[in-house]
């Protein structure tokens, strides 16, 4: 596909908004990640009766 | 409004309810952003031909406008729910909000840069002080603004007032960018989708265009909606740290101090 002369442009747009996108999704699953392992710690806290104590 | 949509409303936004929704809403959610924005990517590719005057760089306007669409889309939700906090206090509000900000941030910061990319090959520069752009960079800045002023507050919910308030008065840009091209003389060029008379674009461009949004938006609400969830998450590790925090304080006072000295110990 022959994008013309500004077909520089044209990529950059669409590697600029991967980059966000990708950097947007990757930062919300290792929040995700690191929340769940939290309440994990918990959980276990829990079970092994420590947090009853 | 009758009481069993209110009823509905109250039951899906109650938080415990809204982690099983959302838990099995948010997969499907996403496979059909995927699917519509494959389709969205073809369309915009290999069906839309080469605009007239712009040529192939055409095919920047079918992420510059759903970015557009989402920076703004997101600001409008954030306002909604700011009255949420404000008015009715309703602890999924602020949730809502406080995920919404760097989505909306991320949005318009691609438009920011896309509109750019486009503006040097066809205006012949990359930024010109215009109502329009100057709009939509104040947006970006006033989405800074609440991210940095949750990341700066301890407590959620001080923080979700303060955050609310911000919001609202940052709601005055939204009508401003909207109108901008019509009430000063813009660069950028008048409404071409959503205006009296219909659009302006022609139908071979129009639909990959709208296709685009559509999933633009899908995925911008699947992201939306996971990170909700996240942050309902955060909340209860907060909760949860305190409490254990309260705990071990409680422990150790027992431990160092006999129970007759404790008043002096305190």
């Amino acid at each position: 596909m022959d994008l013309g002369p500004h077909a520089g442009f044209i990529l950059a747009s669409y590697a600029f908004t991967a980059l966000v996108m990708g950097a947007l999704v990757l930062n919300a699953v290792r929040d995700r990640r690191a929340q769940a392992r939290a309440l994990r710690g918990f959980e276990a806290l829990r079970g092994s009766g420590e947090g009853r104590r | 409004m009758s009481s069993a949509p209110i009823s509905l409303w109250t039951r899906l936004s109650n938080p415990s309810h809204f982690m099983r929704w959302s838990g099995t809403l948010a997969p499907w959610l996403a496979g059909l952003s995927g699917l519509v924005l494959a389709l969205g990517l073809y369309l915009a590719w290999f069906v839309a031909p080469p605009d007239y005057q712009q040529g192939e760089t055409v095919r920047i306007m079918f992420i510059h406008v759903p970015a557009a669409w989402l920076g703004v889309f997101f600001y409008g939700a954030m306002s909604l729910s700011a009255v949420g906090t404000l008015v009715w206090r309703h602890p999924l509000a602020d949730v809502a909000q406080r995920a919404a900000a760097p989505i909306g941030a991320a949005f318009t910061l691609i438009c920011l840069v896309t509109g750019s990319l486009w503006g040097k090959p066809m205006w012949g520069t990359y930024w010109v002080w215009d109502a329009r752009l100057t709009s939509m960079l104040l947006l970006f800045l006033i989405y800074c603004g609440i991210v940095a002023l949750w990341r700066t507050m301890e407590d959620p919910n001080r923080a979700a007032r303060a955050v609310a308030i911000l919001t609202l008065v940052g709601a005055v840009n939204l009508p401003i960018i909207k109108f901008s091209v019509n009430w000063w003389s813009t660069l950028h060029q008048p409404a071409s989708i959503l205006r009296m008379g219909g659009p302006t674009i022609d139908p071979s461009m129009l639909y990959p265009l709208l296709v685009m949004i559509l999933a633009a938006t899908l995925g911008g609400t699947t992201l939306h909606l996971y990170a909700m969830r996240t942050e309902v998450m955060r909340r209860r590790v907060r909760t949860l740290t305190i409490r254990e925090a309260e705990r071990l304080d409680a422990g150790r006072v027992a431990v160092t101090a006999p129970p007759d000295a404790l008043p002096q110990a305190l």
